[in-house]
């Protein structure tokens, strides 16, 4: 091999400065990045022109561009958003997907804020009580027929006096750390385990196919991931300030709304926008807990396959009405977005 | 509070906001405590009730009977067992050694731990427990693929969650490799690449048997020049099954690529660039430095991704209704329908089975990979 050639594969393989690449791994990282732009583009693409279709477009086989081998038209717009009403679940996804964040974000850091500044020394004895005689009423009203009402009364009754003499003798101690790790470990939980009983809960109290319904259930969900990931951001914030705070004599709320809260302001953005997207796309909850009038998007969408057949025009624009403003909101604030997911990643 | 305050007819008030300021701490945390005794604990006692009752429609309403583990009997040995675990084919040599890899492996892993070290009870009961689990499901995933048998839900939940995991950890760290790179654009595929993780699962599911669709989807003039014209990806089992991986990939690699796009680039810059001078490839310098570096977040976004994907419902669902058969059906899929059917007891049953392996799965998870990877760190 001559020393040209030498030089030439050289240049070609081998990166000139230790901030750039080798010409050839170049080509092949683009090629691939590329590919790979390919791959998320094209599904969202062809959803996005399917919805610009008709029936005539879409059954005489594929037709890629608009204005070059097909006629775009705003039919299938008009009879999804115009004549149906799409409408009403497009407000019920957007006021269940925000309440219950606005829910669980506030909920959940007022949760993770105390148990990262304040020290809990909850009684085992007291838990384990506790779970006994839940599972004691919920046995005597299932089986024995007793009316709840009494069963309640009576295992409170029991509970207080029993934390009163027999509790407070006891040593062992559940801490910080192991109520943290018990509403983190709620979200291993399958949903389809708890959804059974919640569905009887709301049907019982007639609240099955409300928006509230689903609020209440969407916030309890969601509420492990908020005090995971805040929980770290208050963690990261320097104690001195809330100190001289409290010296001043502000309370521990005064505290938490004034201060702390600010402080982790970008943060909570982050964590609200990834629960509201989370919130935004549920399907399971919304599936057993809604019907008609509080159906959310996810539900109408997939409903539309027993209903009207595969109708790809219009579903392509629901699906379109759907994830447009998430693609918006995450590409703007994508870097928020993945803050948020870090955090929980790095400090797990 | 100010002395200005504290006049005389706000003394009562005083007293009040001293006491909630005494116990701030507990208000604070009750609300979390309390939704999720209602929305978790309380719903997962009466579903053991219910998964260990009979229910039926009454007039006025319904009844509830306790038949104790029949349910579960039905499921695992009788008529369901079908449906949840599979139909079992006969062990082969392939099945044969597959298995003896796996059990020699596990108890190389339990012998290691015994004999290094000082084991501790909890540690070797809870090592014996996830070895059975992997044990038991091991046994069902080779048996229902071995020749004649059919995998049942659990098998089919199993191969979204590791199939799944692992190949989007493979893409996502792949692509985050490229993108960590000295590149133009870092950014702009960022953000294009994070985007599918956003999309709603139903979405997906559509626009994915839009895609694959033989006569209308974009694909079909390619199909078609290949001669493949009257096959369907949705009447054979595996292709189904391959489907609705494509679509779960499709939205969770981004998920893996931005967490360890953001390892990546944090990993001790001065060590690439030094062993780069000493004339390290590529490969040894992943091997070295960016994988020590990133392993710790690693271990954690894929037990992230484990716990969510034991919940697949939506994909499978709308993708192929479960079809072929039972070939995509996810448990929380099986469970759904028992519900549907009117089945409330075998529904539970079900939901905890996912709950007892998804615990047990993603528990061991955490303390065999996880934690050790952490401690690699520091």
């Amino acid at each position: 091999m001559s020393a040209e050639h030498r030089s030439l594969a050289r240049r070609l393989f081998e990166p000139a400065s230790i901030d750039t690449q080798a010409p050839v791994a170049r080509v092949v990282t683009y090629a691939l990045l590329f590919l790979w732009t390919l791959v998320v583009v094209v599904p969202l693409y062809w959803v996005l022109i399917t919805s610009f279709k008709g029936p005539g477009e879409v059954d005489n086989g594929p037709f890629y561009l608009p204005f070059v081998d097909f006629a775009p038209s705003l039919r299938a717009w008009d009879f999804m958003l115009v004549q149906n009403y799409t409408l009403r679940p497009y407000m019920n996804s957007v006021v269940v997907a925000v309440a219950s964040t606005l829910l669980a974000v506030l909920i959940g850091s007022l949760a993770a804020y105390a148990l990262v500044r304040i020290r809990f020394q909850v009684k085992l004895a007291a838990v384990a009580l506790f779970l006994i005689l839940l599972t004691a009423v919920i046995a005597a009203v299932a089986t024995f027929g007793v009316r709840w009402e009494i069963a309640v009364a009576v295992a409170a009754a029991l509970f207080v006096i029993a934390l009163f003499t027999l509790v407070g003798r006891t040593k062992l101690a559940v801490g910080n750390n192991d109520i943290e790790f018990w509403i983190i470990s709620n979200r291993i939980m399958p949903p389809i385990v708890a959804v059974l009983p919640i569905y009887v809960m709301f049907q019982q109290m007639r609240l099955l196919d409300t928006q509230l319904a689903l609020i209440a259930t969407y916030t309890a969900i969601n509420l492990p991931i908020v005090v995971w990931l805040t929980r770290d951001f208050f963690a990261g914030i320097p104690l001195d300030l809330e100190e001289s705070a409290q010296i001043d004599g502000a309370s521990k709320f005064r505290v938490f709304f004034t201060i702390a809260l600010p402080l982790v302001r970008s943060g909570l953005v982050a964590i609200f926008l990834l629960v509201l997207i989370l919130a935004w796309n549920e399907y399971l909850l919304a599936l057993f807990l809604s019907n008609a009038d509080a159906q959310t998007m996810p539900v109408l969408v997939s409903a539309q396959n027993t209903t009207r057949g595969p109708q790809w025009w219009n579903m392509s624009v629901l699906i379109t009405v759907m994830i447009a403003p998430v693609i918006v909101i995450s590409s703007i604030l994508q870097k928020h977005i993945a803050r948020g997911l870090l955090v929980g990643a790095v400090k797990g | 509070m100010t002395a200005t305050d504290t006049m005389p007819e706000a003394a009562d008030r005083r007293s009040w906001a001293e006491w909630l300021d005494g116990h701030s701490g507990r208000i604070m945390v009750l609300p979390a405590v309390v939704v999720l005794l209602c929305f978790a604990i309380f719903p997962l006692i009466i579903s053991a009730y219910l998964a260990l009752s009979r229910f039926a429609l009454a007039p006025g309403g319904f009844t509830l009977k306790f038949i104790g583990l029949v349910n579960f009997r039905k499921l695992l040995v009788g008529s369901q067992q079908y449906h949840l675990l599979g139909k079992f084919g006969t062990f082969g040599f392939v099945q044969s050694a597959l298995l003896a890899l796996i059990t020699a492996g596990l108890l190389f892993l339990l012998a290691r731990y015994l004999l290094r070290g000082r084991p501790t009870i909890v540690g070797v009961v809870g090592r014996l427990l996830a070895t059975a689990m992997a044990m038991g499901l091991a046994i069902l995933a080779l048996a229902t693929m071995a020749p004649g048998g059919v995998p049942g839900t659990v098998v089919n939940t199993l191969l979204y969650v590791f199939v799944g995991v692992s190949v989007q950890f493979a893409l996502g760290l792949g692509l985050a490799l490229l993108c960590g790179q000295p590149i133009r654009g870092r950014n702009f595929f960022r953000v294009l690449f994070f985007i599918p993780l956003m999309v709603t699962p139903v979405g997906i599911a559509y626009t994915f048997r839009m895609l694959a669709d033989m006569q209308k989807g974009p694909f079909a003039p390619l199909v078609r020049a290949f001669g493949i014209n009257e096959w369907s990806w949705a009447t054979e089992a595996w292709s189904a099954r391959l489907m609705v991986l494509v679509g779960d990939t499709w939205q969770w690699t981004p998920f893996m690529f931005i967490v360890l796009l953001a390892a990546v680039e944090n990993q001790p810059r001065d060590q690439v660039e030094a062993a780069r001078l000493d004339g390290a490839n590529g490969f040894q310098i992943f091997r070295d430095i960016t994988w020590p570096a990133i392993a710790p977040i690693a271990a954690t976004i894929v037990l992230i991704r484990l716990i969510e994907a034991f919940k697949i419902i939506d994909l499978p669902n709308v993708l192929t209704g479960g079809g072929p058969g039972l070939a995509t059906e996810s448990m929380t899929l099986h469970s759904f329908i028992s519900w549907r059917t009117q089945d409330l007891g075998g529904s539970a049953a079900i939901g905890y089975m996912l709950l007892f392996i998804s615990t047990i799965v993603c528990v061991s998870f955490f303390n065999f990979v996880v934690r050790p990877a952490r401690r690699f760190e520091t």
